[in-house]
């Protein structure tokens, strides 16, 4: 699949939650579009990632 | 031939900027120093010739103009064209800390119609290093401290305060309305929620948020960038605020004016950082 631009393997389809983690990515930090819609926080488990998926993560750091 | 001279349109035959100011009311000395002379946005030292179409300003120094005279006067140093197109934008701003007292304070100087703050908290001494507030508001909320200055930079502008705790139940509904939304909040998880309520509920809303401005790198880390089609990321994306890395005053105000110049690019209708 295509994270931010990247192309990543990702053989099987995994809850989205599980890619974000293992990616390294605070689920609780970041804003996440998949193939063009965004994807609410509380969907991050019960939604899916495969090989033919496009990604894109906004990270947020603290301060304001 | 027909020219904007103070707000009014006129027609007049007069061949240069200075000939013009010479004919009006009284007539001023626009070669004497005491009258600041703008032409299109530029403030001339010299004159000028007129042509069709110009935007003229004769501003006094040291006297204060009537209210008709005051808002063409204050946006006299605007690219031409910027003021009627701001003047009927609607922009709110999620925070009212570092990143968006100052966001609220450009929009203000730029006169944007229509603002809306929110916040629930109250200025208190930390503030201080970064935000834009005095010693004489601690203790107030913050949106009424900020309600308070922009009153006193531009007062041709609606100004609606909400003194309200933002959450992802009732983020939609306090920013439905608004095509542009400011995110300026200091805490990561709070902005990563607005931003993506903002995005999935609000079809058509721009948000321009803000990631990374702690400490004291290099001013050229900041910059803007598009996400998703619709969000302005501002800021080097990675130094955070943490135990040990603080917050203060120039990259806030940095990345706060790359916040509000993207709203000012949206509102005139450019899409890309």
């Amino acid at each position: 699949m295509i994270v931010n631009g990247k192309n990543i393997d990702q053989k099987e389809t995994a809850a989205l939650k599980d890619y974000l983690e293992s990616a390294g990515y605070d689920p609780s930090r970041i804003a996440v579009e998949k193939n063009g819609v965004i994807i609410p926080k509380d969907k991050f488990s019960s939604e899916t990632v495969c090989n033919d998926d496009t990604l894109e993560i906004v990270r947020f750091v603290g301060g304001g | 031939m027909r020219v904007t001279l103070n707000g009014k349109i006129v027609d007049t035959e007069c061949k240069s900027v200075f000939e013009l100011g010479r004919g009006v009311g009284g007539g001023v000395n626009p070669d004497g120093g005491e009258t600041v002379v703008i032409l299109n946005g530029y403030q001339l030292s010299k004159d000028a010739g007129l042509k069709d179409g110009d935007t003229v300003s004769f501003i006094k120094k040291g006297v204060m103009p009537g209210r008709d005279e005051l808002e063409s006067m204050m946006a006299a140093r605007h690219t031409p064209g910027a003021h009627e197109k701001l003047k009927a934008a609607r922009v709110a701003v999620a925070g009212l800390g570092g990143l968006g007292s100052h966001i609220a304070v450009s929009l203000a100087r730029l006169g944007v119609g229509e603002l809306l703050l929110v916040d629930y908290d109250v200025v208190e001494p930390s503030n201080l290093n970064r935000q834009s507030y005095f010693i004489s508001h601690l203790g107030m909320k913050k949106t009424d401290a900020l309600k308070n200055q922009l009153a006193d930079i531009n007062g041709f502008i609606y100004v609606n305060t909400v003194d309200a705790f933002i959450t992802e139940d009732n983020a939609a509904n306090l920013f439905k309305g608004y095509n542009i939304v400011c995110e300026a909040f200091d805490n990561p998880e709070s902005k990563a929620v607005l931003v993506s309520t903002l995005l999935s509920k609000l079809p058509g809303v721009k948000v321009v948020a803000a990631s990374g401005l702690a400490g004291f790198g290099s001013s050229n880390d900041i910059r803007t960038r598009v996400n998703f089609g619709r969000l302005y990321v501002c800021g080097d994306e990675t130094s955070a605020a943490e135990i040990g890395c603080g917050l203060m005053s120039p990259r806030v105000q940095i990345c706060a004016g790359h916040q509000a110049n993207m709203v000012l690019r949206l509102i005139l209708g450019i899409d890309d950082a």
